[in-house]
């Protein structure tokens, strides 16, 4: 799902960062979101709504509609589409609000 | 007196120019936006922009971003201070700002602020709306134009204003089949010639036409499109499925007011304008003084007039911070004449009607 | 109608095509049918014969006489309206800007699509130029009989 050739645009291959998602190794690249990363590799579905649990991808991408929070390194709640990807993250979907220890 | 002279919020084209305008005339700036760099909607705009020279016409968004930034570097003197990745979260009734960097807190008290903080983008309702898949239009420009990587493989755009067929051309460059365009109303809503460029590429744009519902599992796996009668009412049996995998919907913009709401401004709902706006004195300041506004929070329009508004408003506020500029009274007149040339054509009648309602409460 | 289907009517492409005898000689096409505040079309021209005037918002009117078909405007119009085109004998030839991957080989047959992207006939690449401002522009030769439908090639991406 990269671009790699594009008419206005140029795209260079970047370095691999490896992260795991829900106990799965992925990769993305330097410079990617979290986001961006899970969606490179197919992950469109990032939560699950509070009451009726339906799945959630991302809508905004700009930090503005909370639809992409994910659990990050225990963290809850982490705003992926604008969080830079780390090499060695741990991503989780998270269920309903997110508990302060994560889970 | 104020920790900061003059601080400008949102480093889109009218905070960079208003930034710009406040820097020549002297003032110390600090220049605030979420986004890890400067540029606002300008940093995922590929296409070549409309206006005249002064307005940066036939120049690429992504490309008139760094010519602002350059101009403003030149002129920053070292009084311009930059607060990248950083969001305003609060603006309180005795004038300061919250700011947010890395979930540490910062409080800024500035004698004047240029609130330049865009809109948002609305969303519509209908089945599904809340499926992986389906994206705002400038997600997915984000995503593809910024970030590199495509939404999907085909897609359905709901809206024909200048965004969504923007938006569908870029996909279409990103080698993303858009399988239609749908527009609710009887005309589509953006230039002619975006929509002659799309067609060209064999993209079929319908009117008054929009999407019924989204369907999928854990994501979009495809759309149902039902064409609408005289009172906008879907008419049962036109219904028409679509396989696709992406829904971007460019359904319009709203003003991102919610900074000058908290400190309780004077605003007035503008249709026009896609929601509520600040009411503005001709000074660009709004009811509270000291506080000013322009571009795309102002009124949803276009980067050319978000770029004079923003030298306006920066005139102004160095005016009210009593900076000396040479040659006012001849700048300014220039810039009004150019913003109102810009707005005299068909396609600005509904900002002139906008600008009306705004200016009968004012 | 152009504001319900974004492809001009016949009518409305004739009138901004001079005489056919005029056109031994490539001239600018300008297909901008609606006041939009725009003029770069105006400040591209290197001989002055698009003038769009002191009001932004007026369409671009051609002076066809002092069009030399330089083709600097194909690739200067942000709405990629214009085009240059000329009858040679039996064919017209055609210069479009051209913003896809992938970009067509010199020499190679493509197909030649009308206003709402339908193939329509074949055609010959004779140029293909690329811009810094990665607009490109593309030259291909086509039957004298589609002057009035074509507009593009489509390029096969395999
Ligand atoms: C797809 C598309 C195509 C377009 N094409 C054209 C075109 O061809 N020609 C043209 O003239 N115009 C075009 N426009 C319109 C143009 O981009 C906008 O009108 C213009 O960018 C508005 O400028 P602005 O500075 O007011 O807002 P923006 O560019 O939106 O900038 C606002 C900035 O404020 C920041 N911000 C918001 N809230 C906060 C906060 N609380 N704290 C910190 N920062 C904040 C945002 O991150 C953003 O960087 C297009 C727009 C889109 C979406
Ligand atoms: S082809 Fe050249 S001379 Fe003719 S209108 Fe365009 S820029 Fe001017
Ligand atoms: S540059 Fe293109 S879109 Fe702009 S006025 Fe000229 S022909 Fe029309
Ligand atoms: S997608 Fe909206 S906050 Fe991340």
């Amino acid at each position: 799902m990269r671009i790699r050739e594009h008419p206005i645009l140029r795209f260079k291959e970047r370095s691999k960062i490896a992260f795991t998602f829900d106990g799965r190794t992925l990769y993305g690249e330097a410079g990617d979101t979290i986001a961006g990363a899970l969606h490179a590799n197919g992950v469109k579905e990032l939560s699950r709504s509070l009451h009726l649990h339906r799945p959630r991808g991302f809508y905004c991408a700009i930090g503005n509609c909370a639809s992409c929070h994910m659990t990050v390194d225990g963290e809850a709640n982490v705003r992926t589409c604008i969080t830079p990807l780390k090499a060695g993250m741990v991503v989780k979907t998270q269920q309903g609000k997110g508990r302060v220890d994560g889970y | 007196m104020g920790t900061e002279e003059a601080v400008v919020i949102g480093a889109g084209p009218a905070g960079l120019f208003a930034a710009y305008e406040l820097l020549l005339a002297g003032a110390d700036v600090t220049l605030i936006d979420r986004a890890a760099q400067a540029g606002g909607q300008l940093v995922k705009q590929t296409h070549k922009f409309f206006g005249s020279k002064e307005h940066y016409a036939s120049i690429r968004g992504i490309d008139i971003r760094h010519r602002l930034e350059h101009a403003l570097e030149k002129n920053g003197d070292g009084r311009l201070r930059t607060l990248y990745s950083t969001t305003v979260a609060g603006f309180y009734a005795d004038g300061a700002l919250a700011c947010v960097k890395a979930e540490r807190y910062y409080r800024l008290h500035p004698e004047v602020v240029v609130v330049a903080t865009g809109a948002s983008e609305r969303t519509v309702a209908f089945a599904g709306n809340d499926l992986p898949g389906v994206y705002a239009a400038g997600a997915v420009q984000t995503l593809m134009n910024e970030q590199g990587i495509r939404p999907g493989n085909r897609a359905l755009m709901v809206g024909s204003g200048n965004i969504g067929l923007i938006v569908a051309y870029q996909l279409m460059q990103a080698g993303i089949q858009v399988e239609r365009v749908v527009e609710a109303a009887d005309e589509i809503g953006g230039y002619q010639v975006h929509a002659s460029k799309l067609r060209r590429l064999g993209v079929p744009i319908e009117t008054k036409t929009t999407i019924k519902r989204a369907f999928g599992t854990n994501q979009v796996e495809g759309a149902e499109i039902w064409r609408l009668d005289a009172k906008g009412e879907g008419i049962a049996g036109s219904e028409e499925r679509l396989t696709v995998d992406t829904v971007c919907l460019a359904v319009g913009l709203s003003p991102l007011v919610e900074l000058l709401s908290q400190l309780s401004v004077d605003t007035r709902f503008i249709p026009e304008f896609g929601g509520v706006a600040p009411v503005l004195d001709e000074t660009y300041m709004t009811s509270r003084p000291g506080v000013f506004a322009c571009g795309d929070v102002a009124n949803v329009e276009e980067a050319s007039t978000a770029m004079v508004e923003g030298r306006l408003a920066g005139i102004h506020a160095a005016g009210y911070l009593n900076r000396q500029i040479p040659r006012r009274k001849e700048k300014i007149q220039a810039l009004e004449t150019s913003l109102r040339t810009l707005r005299s054509g068909p396609a600005s009648e509904h900002v002139r009607k906008g600008l009306r309602k705004v200016g009968e409460h004012a | 109608m152009l504001k319900e289907t974004g492809v001009a009517e016949p009518r409305m492409i004739r009138s901004v095509f001079p005489d056919s005898r005029v056109l031994v000689k490539p001239k600018a096409i300008i297909e901008c049918y609606e006041a939009i505040p725009c003029d770069p079309c105006e400040t591209a021209c290197p001989t002055g014969a698009i003038e769009v005037g002191a009001d932004i918002n007026a369409r671009p009117v051609l002076d066809v006489d002092a069009c030399t078909g330089c083709r600097r405007c194909v690739t200067a119009c942000p709405g990629l309206a214009i085009f240059v085109v000329s009858i040679q004998e039996d064919k017209a030839v055609f210069t479009v800007p051209y913003e896809m991957l992938p970009l067509p080989e010199e020499g190679a047959l493509v197909n030649v699509a009308d206003r709402c992207g339908q193939p329509i006939g074949t055609g010959e690449v004779r140029k293909v130029r690329k811009h810094a401002d990665r607009t490109a522009s593309i030259t291909f030769a086509t039957d004298k009989g589609l002057l009035y439908e074509a507009v593009t090639v489509v390029v096969d991406d395999g």
